[in-house]
């Protein structure tokens, strides 16, 4: 059978942070490109973004993008490949000041430059001491940066399909990519968009977890098309946690809350902190305050009917403080929680909050494939890819960075590789719609079959059991059989609406195709892994003084590879050859 | 109202860029929205096509909404509790 085909010299899905900064690189050089969004670009997750972008600018203090470097593998754990950690740290000022130029309302000090705030694990002089290095746009940065991105574009004329899914790749038997396969939501009209070359910025798959601070949208489509397409993913086992979520609606309450003075309590009304980090206490970093949560969860002193969250007091804050230090927590607990955090304590979990894994690439966007070579015709940037610059856990504000550097230089590595090219484009394979529209068909023709909504909780339930913030070898070996059993009932989803236009149920049931690729390759990777790192952690790899941390270098310095196809493994070597300066050399990570 | 526009009006209540408004306004598309009037619906649509920084103030009670017939729509999403997701 054969679909309308489309053709542009690029094709790019997502227009969130990274989508749309690829996009202007593409546009302004005068390349007919095609960005395609589920949603209305500004409607991207990238607007929930609140604290900041990093970049050395030193507007407040000296710094140095050698510096964030430093702080940015070690954050990592030293999983991040240090040449794409140089490259990001380096072109920080420049993309954040060209960000500037495009519009974006950065805050401002009295000489008019641009503010600059401490945030966590950001440090001057090879993590001597905090530094101001995150700029923002009060507490809308990600909307900011995403509506001057967006107007950019509209200026350069960048061809926008809005509430178009992507569903598949478009490879030939070399294996290059020739675009995509989409379907129009409006229309149920499916649709060949055949490009010289396609970039991949999807963004996160956050919404696998039954608990997460991301919207609904994180569905890992990207990671689906290239799992099925027979791309590995690399490092899906860390994703990181974010102590405190909502319980239950998993809606982010900010570290401001803590820093204000709030408390975590367990159900005697302990102030159990004291007891796992003396010092620092609730103000501990995100990872250190997830594990003791769910260890006073795990050892029964859960609040709630179920025993299953921990509270945030703030009970003792004056009235004022709250209303006036900690705008909107209030209506977020009554709304979320069911709680005046005046009168009680908000009840909390470790939220699933950013994936550090994702679609392998270098440091120029191109996708690279299990031998180390390129995937012609294939880029990827942002969330959905792994340059890998987050290695085994993020530092706050690096990741809006990461859609600049990365969006911007997969747009210029297209522009490059496009030169060599032949103007033609490569002639699309005959049959290439055929999986997609057996898919499809599937779908449509599925009697006696599961229900989406409920596969998707079996699915999203059985990763908070078993492959949450603090992980278990006996629980992790049953997630991987339980989330194969998941697996077939997603095989055999059942819609009862078989319309073609703005059919929801549908696209709903697409989107857990590709749930279900980003938790296999979760549980799997993450059962595979026998060692703790970054926000990775095991329990039977605990600290101890041959392994601090239970982090294990010798086996386990290296990425891993998990691909689709029998869902085998591979690793490969942590890249630890920066591009100008010497190798940040491995040290045990503590703050 | 029709099958496709309702339909279109749930992807755009629960594909939103904040978290907060996927489920607020989700819950509300499946328990409030069919007991609301016809001119109640439209007024929905008109703020389920606001951008989210825009729309969540009026909802979390940290901006006054000046339109009055908004503003009932709004008082209703305000008193809205969502406690579980989906
Ligand atoms: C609550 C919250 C707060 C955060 N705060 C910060 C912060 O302060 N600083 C920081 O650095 N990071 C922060 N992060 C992380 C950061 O916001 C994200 O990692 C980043 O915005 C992701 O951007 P992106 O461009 O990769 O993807 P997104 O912005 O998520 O965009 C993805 C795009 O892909 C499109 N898409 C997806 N699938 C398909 C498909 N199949 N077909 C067509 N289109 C598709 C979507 O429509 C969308 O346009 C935060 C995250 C959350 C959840």
């Amino acid at each position: 059978m054969s679909i309308p085909v489309r053709k542009y010299d690029a094709v790019i899905v997502g227009a969130g942070g990274a989508g749309l900064r690829a996009a202007i690189q593409l546009s302004e050089a005068g390349l007919k490109t095609a960005v395609l969004s589920k949603v209305f670009p500004t409607r991207s997750h990238t607007v929930a973004a609140q604290g900041g972008v990093s970049a050395s600018l030193g507007n407040s203090e000296q710094d140095h993008w050698h510096w964030h470097m430093y702080d940015t593998v070690k954050g990592s754990d030293w999983l991040g490949d240090q040449d794409a950690i140089e490259f990001m740290c380096r072109k920080a000022p420049e993309v954040v000041v060209e960000l500037e130029h495009f519009g974006m309302p950065f805050d401002r000090t009295d000489e008019g430059k641009i503010y600059q705030r401490p945030f966590g694990g950001h440090m001057s002089n090879f993590g001597e001491k905090p530094v101001r290095r995150a700029c923002a746009a009060a507490d809308r940065t990600g909307h900011a940066m995403l509506h001057a991105l967006y107007q950019r574009n509209v200026r350069a004329q960048t061809q926008f399909f809005v509430e178009w899914m992507a569903l598949d790749l478009i490879r030939d038997e070399e294996g290059q990519v020739l675009g995509v396969i989409a379907l129009e939501m409006e229309t149920g009209e499916v649709v060949a968009f055949h490009a010289k070359a396609t970039i991949f910025a999807t963004g996160g798959a956050g919404r696998i977890f039954y608990s997460s601070t991301n919207a609904f949208i994180n569905t890992g489509d990207g990671l689906g098309m290239a799992a099925r397409a027979g791309i590995q993913l690399e490092d899906m086992e860390f994703w990181q946690f974010h102590p405190t979520g909502v319980a239950g609606a998993g809606v982010l309450i900010t570290e401001g809350v803590r820093g204000e003075g709030g408390i975590l309590r367990n159900s005697a009304g302990e102030r159990f902190m004291e007891r796992y980090a003396p010092n620092a206490k609730d103000l501990a970093s995100r990872d250190v305050v997830s594990r003791a949560m769910v260890t006073e969860i795990n050892e029964g002193r859960g609040c709630g009917p179920n025993k299953d969250f921990v509270t945030l007091d703030i009970t003792h804050l004056p009235p004022e403080t709250i209303m006036k230090r900690l705008p909107g927590i209030r209506e977020i607990s009554i709304q979320f929680a069911g709680i005046d955090p005046i009168k009680a304590p908000i009840p909390v979990v470790p939220t699933c909050h950013y994936q550090m894994g994702g679609i392998p690439t270098n440091y120029k966007g191109q996708v690279i494939n299990d031998t180390g070579a390129t995937v012609t015709g294939f880029y990827a940037a942002g969330e959905c890819a792994c340059a890998s610059v987050h290695g085994a856990n993020r530092l706050g504000t690096n990741s809006l960075l990461d859609l600049l550097v990365f969006g911007k230089s997969s747009g210029d590595t297209v522009i490059e590789d496009m030169a060599s090219m032949p103007k033609a484009h490569k002639e699309l394979p005959a049959n290439f719609a055929d999986k997609t529209l057996a898919r499809l068909a599937r779908l449509e023709n599925q009697t006696n079959g599961s229900s989406v909504n409920d596969t998707r909780l079996a699915m999203q339930r059985t990763m908070q059991n078993h492959c949450g913030v603090f992980r278990f070898k006996d629980k992790l070996e049953e997630g991987v059989q339980k989330i194969l059993e998941i697996e077939k009932q997603v095989a055999i989803t059942e819609i009862k609406d078989k319309s073609k236009v703005w059919n929801t149920a549908r696209v709903e049931a697409l989107e857990l195709d590709n749930l279900i690729e980003v938790a296999k390759a979760t549980m799997i990777c993450a059962n595979a892994r026998k060692e703790s790192r970054g926000a990775h952690v095991r329990d039977d790899a605990p600290d101890t003084p041959e392994m601090p941390n239970g982090r294990n270098d010798k086996e386990w310095h290296k990425h891993t590879l998990w691909q689709r196809d029998g869902n085998k493994l591979s690793y490969k070597p942590v890249n630890m050859t920066p591009l100008s300066v010497e190798t940040i050399a491995l040290k045990t990570r503590s703050y | 109202m029709e099958r496709e526009a309702l339909n279109r009006l749930q992807w755009r209540c629960t594909r939103r860029a904040l978290l907060e408004l996927d489920l607020i306004l989700g819950k509300f598309l499946a328990e409030e929205f069919p007991g609301l009037s016809e001119d109640d619906k439209q007024v929905f649509a008109v703020l389920a096509d606001m951008e989210d920084h825009d729309l969540w103030p009026l909802v979390n009670g940290t901006e006054e909404c000046e339109d009055a017939r908004q503003a009932a729509v709004v008082a209703m999403l305000r008193k809205s509790e969502v406690r579980r997701p989906q």
